[in-house]
C-alpha cells in the first residue's frame, strides 16, 4: 500500500515536471526566442490556457503527499523552509507576469513583466533541480524526523550541508538545461515560421549539453549517495531506466534533425520521466535520506505513511479523481490544439 | 509565548486573510455569472453575453490572485505548522488532497476554456464551462470547510500509537454536522460579496450614466441575490452555526458574547467594550434575556459564562474575538436592511432612478469583505487556545525547527509581495470597470 502511494505521489510529481516543465522552459527561452512582440505573444498564447492547470499538478501532488505521508510532508516542508518560500514568491511573480502582461499597454511595463516572467521561470527551474538534488543527497535529519537546512554552508556535501552545495547547484543546472530544451520543443510544436526555427535551434544547441550533464550527473550522484546503486543491483528491472534516458536522448536528436517537433517533445518528456523515475527507484523505499546515521534516521515510506485505513479510503476517491483530471486535460489540450494564431480573445 | 509561535501565527493570519479576499469573490461571482449566462442563452440577448465577458475578465484577474495567494496556504501547513501536519495529516490530508484532485483540476482547466474558448465552444459549451468553474470553486470551498470544521469539532478519527490522529470514518469526517452549517454560512457569505460587488458596479454605471443597460442588469441580479442570501446568512445558517458553537464550544460562545458570568436569562450585548481584567462590559447596551432565547429558545435559559471555564481554556484574545463577532453580525444586519429597501424599490420600478440608493449600493462594496473576514476571525480566534479543538493546542503545532528570525524574514517578504499584488489588483480591476462591458477590449482577456 505504501509503495502504491509512493508511485502515485511520484507519478504526480513527474506529471507536474513534464507539464509545467514545458511552460517553465518556454519562460526560460522567452526573451531569447521571442524577438518581436508578436513572437512573445505567440509564446504566451501557446502556454496561456494551460499553465495554470499544469501548476495544479504541483498543488495536487503536494496535497497527496500530505495525505499519504504526513511526516515526510511535515519534515521536508519545514526543513526546506527558506527555499520553499522563495519558490512560492517566484511562482507568484511568474503567474502575475504571465497574466498581467496581457493587461498592460505601455511598452515599458510590458517589458518589465516580460523580464519578470523570464527570470522567475529560469530561477524556478534551477530551484526545482536543486530541490531534487537535496532529496537525493540527504539532509541532516534529527532523531525526531525533523531538520532545518540553511541556504548554504560551505558548498560541500557532507554531514552539515546547505540547500546549495556543488552537487545541488549541478542538479539545478541540469534541470534548467533539460527544461529549456523541453520548453523549446513545445514552442516549436505550437508555432511556425521563424519562431519555430529558432526554438528548434535552441533545442539542437542544448542537446549535447544535456548529454554531457546527464553523464556528469549520474557520476556525481553515485559519488554523493553511493547507496543509489543498490536497487539497480538487486532489481534488474531498474536497468530499463538508463535505456529510457539514453534512448530518449537519441530519439530526441533524431527527431529534431528530421524536423519532427512532436516526436522530439515526446522524447524529451520520456527523458524527464526516466531521470525522475530513476531517482525515485534508486532511493526506494527511502524518501528522504539522513546525512548522519542514515540507517536509523532516514525517512522511508513506512515510517512516514498515514494510517492504513486512510490510505485504503484514499484509493477509492483518488482513482476516479485522476481519471476526471486526465479527462479535463485531454479536453483542454484538444480545444487548444494546433499552431497558435494571434487573432481572437486572449493574450 | 514563544516568539516563533507568535510570528508563525501572524504569518498564517496575514496570508490567509489576504488570500480569502479573492476566493470569496470567485465563489460568490461564479453562480451569478452562470445566472447571467443562462439569461443570455434564454433571451438570446447580446447584452447578457457582454455582461458575462465583463465579469469573466474581473473573475479571471481575481482568480489568478486567488491561485497565487492560495498555494502558500497549502505549503504553510508543512512549512510553519509541521507538528500540526504530522499530528493531523492522517485525517485532514484526505480533504486537502481531495481539494487538489477534485476541485483545482476542474476549476483551472475549465477557467481556461471559459475565458479563452467562447468561440470554439459555442454558446452551450461556454455555458457548461461556466458551470464547471462554479462547481470547481464551490467544491474547493467545501473541502476547505470540512478541514476547518474538523479542527473546530473533530470527528471520525482514532489516536495512533505515536500520538497522531488517523482516519477512522471517512463519512463521519465529510458528514460532520459542523461542516454543513459552516459551509452553508460561508458560501452564503461569499455570494453576498459577489452580489454586492455586482450591484455596486451596476450602481456606479447608472450614476455615471454610461453602460446603463448593463448597469441595470448588474443592479437587478445583485440586489435579488443579495436579498436572498443576506437573509439566508442570518437564518437558518447563522443561527445554526451559533447553536453548533453553543453545543460544542461553550467557552467560545461566552467569549464572543463577552459573558463573563454564567446567568439565567443572559442578556445580548449590542454595544460595549469588554474589560477582561475586571471581567465585565464597559458602557453596555443590552437586550435583557435575548442571548438565552437565541441560544436555547427560552428567555430564562441558563447560559454558561467564562467563569465556568478554567482561564487556561479561554480564547486568548477575547476583545478581538468579541469585536470580530459583533462586526460580522452588525454588518450582516445592515446588509439585510439595505437589500430589503433596494429590493422594494426595484419591485416598485424606482430603484434605477433613486440616486441615493444607488450611492448606498456603490459605497457598500468594501463591507461584505469586512464581514466575511470578521466571520472567519470569529471562527478561528474562537477556537483558541486549541488548534484542533480539545486535541492539540496552537502552541504545540508550529514548526519548532524553524526559528523566529526565519519566519519573520518570510513574513516581511509576504507583506511586501502582497502590497504590490494588492495595488496591481486594484489598478487592473479599476481599469476594467472604467473601460466597461461594451465595446472594444484591448489585446487583454
Amino acid at each position: 500500500m505504501e509503495t502504491l502511494w509512493l508511485m502515485i505521489v511520484a507519478g504526480m510529481l513527474v506529471a507536474y515536471v513534464v507539464l509545467d516543465g514545458f511552460d517553465l522552459g518556454a519562460g526560460a527561452i522567452y526573451l531569447g526566442a521571442g524577438k518581436t512582440s508578436e513572437e512573445r505573444r505567440k509564446i504566451l498564447r501557446a502556454i496561456g490556457p494551460v499553465w495554470d492547470g499544469n501548476e495544479v499538478w504541483l498543488v495536487a501532488a503536494g496535497g497527496t503527499l500530505y495525505f499519504a505521508f504526513p511526516l515526510l510532508y511535515a519534515s521536508s516542508f519545514s526543513g526546506f523552509y527558506l527555499p520553499l518560500m522563495m519558490v512560492l514568491w517566484l511562482l507568484m511573480l511568474r503567474g502575475i507576469g504571465i497574466e498581467l502582461r496581457a493587461h498592460m499597454e505601455n511598452p515599458v511595463w510590458v517589458g518589465f513583466f516580460d523580464l519578470i516572467f523570464c527570470a522567475s521561470s529560469v530561477l524556478l527551474a534551477i530551484f526545482f533541480g536543486a530541490a531534487l538534488g537535496n532529496v537525493v543527497r540527504g539532509v541532516p535529519l534529527g532523531a525526531d524526523g525533523y531538520f532545518f537546512e540553511p541556504l548554504w554552508t560551505n558548498f560541500r556535501v557532507g554531514a552539515n550541508p546547505g540547500i546549495l552545495d556543488w552537487y545541488t547547484v549541478l542538479t539545478g543546472v541540469i534541470a534548467l538545461v533539460t527544461l529549456t530544451a523541453h520548453g523549446s520543443l513545445y514552442i516549436a510544436v505550437k508555432t511556425d515560421g521563424a519562431l519555430n526555427q529558432r526554438t528548434r535551434g535552441i533545442a539542437t544547441w542544448a542537446w549535447p549539453v544535456q548529454v554531457v550533464l546527464t553523464v556528469v550527473g549520474v557520476v556525481a550522484t553515485c559519488y554523493v549517495q553511493p547507496t543509489v546503486l543498490d536497487n539497480f543491483e538487486h532489481h534488474a528491472v531498474g536497468l530499463l531506466i538508463p535505456v529510457v534516458v539514453f534512448g530518449s536522448l537519441g530519439v530526441m536528436i533524431y527527431a529534431i534533425r528530421k524536423g519532427s517537433d512532436k516526436l522530439a517533445f515526446v522524447a524529451s518528456s520520456f527523458y524527464i520521466v526516466g531521470m525522475l523515475g530513476g531517482a525515485a527507484f534508486a532511493l526506494y523505499p527511502v524518501v528522504l535520506p539522513a546525512s548522519t546515521d542514515p540507517a536509523h534516521r532516514s525517512l522511508t515510506i513506512y515510517n512516514t505513511a498515514a494510517g492504513r485505513h486512510g490510505l485504503t479510503v484514499g484509493l477509492t476517491w483518488w482513482i476516479p479523481a485522476v481519471i476526471l483530471a486526465l479527462g479535463y486535460f485531454v479536453l483542454l489540450f484538444r480545444m487548444f490544439r494546433g499552431k497558435v494564431r494571434l487573432e481572437g480573445e486572449g493574450y | 509565548m514563544d516568539s516563533a509561535l507568535l510570528v508563525d501565527r501572524i504569518h498564517f493570519a496575514f496570508t490567509i486573510t489576504f488570500h480569502y479576499l479573492f476566493p470569496q469573490l470567485t465563489m460568490g461571482l461564479a453562480p451569478l455569472i452562470v445566472v447571467l449566462k443562462t439569461l443570455g442563452l434564454r433571451r438570446n440577448d447580446e447584452v447578457y453575453n457582454q455582461a458575462v465577458r465583463f465579469w469573466g475578465r474581473i473573475f479571471g484577474i481575481n482568480f489568478v490572485m486567488g491561485v497565487v495567494t492560495g498555494i502558500p496556504m497549502e505549503f504553510q501547513f508543512g512549512t510553519n505548522w509541521s507538528h500540526f501536519s504530522r499530528f493531523a495529516g492522517g485525517v485532514i490530508g484526505q480533504t486537502l488532497a481531495m481539494e487538489g484532485m477534485f476541485a483545482f483540476f476542474l476549476e483551472s482547466a475549465f477557467l481556461g476554456l471559459f475565458l479563452y474558448g467562447e468561440k470554439r465552444l459555442g454558446p452551450r459549451g461556454h455555458w457548461w464551462s461556466a458551470v464547471a468553474v462554479f462547481l470547481g470553486s464551490w467544491l474547493s470551498g467545501f473541502f476547505i470547510i470540512v478541514t476547518d470544521a474538523w479542527m473546530q469539532h473533530p470527528v471520525g478519527f482514532v489516536r495512533a500509537a505515536d500520538g497522531s490522529v488517523q482516519l477512522a470514518s471517512f463519512w463521519a469526517l465529510v458528514l460532520n454536522p459542523w461542516a454543513w452549517w459552516q459551509y452553508a454560512h460561508n458560501m452564503s457569505g461569499a455570494v453576498i460579496t459577489g452580489a454586492i460587488v455586482m450591484a455596486s458596479v451596476g450602481a456606479f454605471y447608472l450614476l455615471w450614466g454610461k453602460f446603463e443597460a448593463q448597469g441595470r442588469i448588474f443592479v437587478r441580479v445583485g440586489v435579488v441575490a443579495g436579498l436572498i442570501f443576506s437573509v439566508f446568512q442570518l437564518f437558518p445558517t447563522g443561527d445554526g452555526q451559533g447553536r453548533m458553537i453553543a453545543a460544542h464550544q461553550p467557552a467560545t460562545l461566552a467569549a464572543i458574547e463577552a459573558l463573563f458570568v454564567s446567568q439565567t436569562g443572559a442578556p445580548l450585548v449590542i454595544l460595549g467594550q469588554p474589560n477582561v481584567a475586571e471581567r465585565k462590559i464597559d458602557n453596555p447596551i443590552e437586550v435583557p434575556n435575548a442571548l438565552s432565547f437565541l441560544t436555547y429558545r427560552a428567555w430564562k435559559a441558563d447560559v454558561q459564562g467564562l467563569d465556568a471555564v478554567p482561564p487556561d481554556m479561554w480564547p486568548e484574545n477575547i476583545a478581538l474575538l468579541y469585536y470580530s463577532y459583533h462586526i460580522m453580525v452588525g454588518l450582516g444586519t445592515v446588509f439585510i436592511a439595505i437589500m430589503v429597501v433596494a429590493a422594494f424599490l426595484l419591485w416598485r420600478g424606482k430603484l434605477f432612478s433613486a440616486r441615493w440608493m444607488l450611492w448606498i449600493l456603490l459605497l457598500a462594496l468594501p463591507f461584505p469583505y469586512i464581514a466575511n473576514t470578521a466571520g472567519w476571525m470569529t471562527a478561528e480566534l474562537g477556537r483558541q487556545p486549541w488548534l484542533v479543538y480539545g486535541l492539540m493546542r496552537t502552541a504545540e503545532g508550529y514548526s519548532k525547527m524553524v526559528s523566529a528570525g526565519n519566519v519573520m524574514f518570510t513574513l516581511l517578504g509576504f507583506l511586501g509581495m502582497y502590497t504590490v499584488l494588492g495595488i496591481l489588483f486594484l489598478f487592473l480591476v479599476q481599469r476594467e470597470i472604467d473601460r466597461g462591458p461594451v465595446g472594444e477590449v484591448s489585446s487583454g482577456h
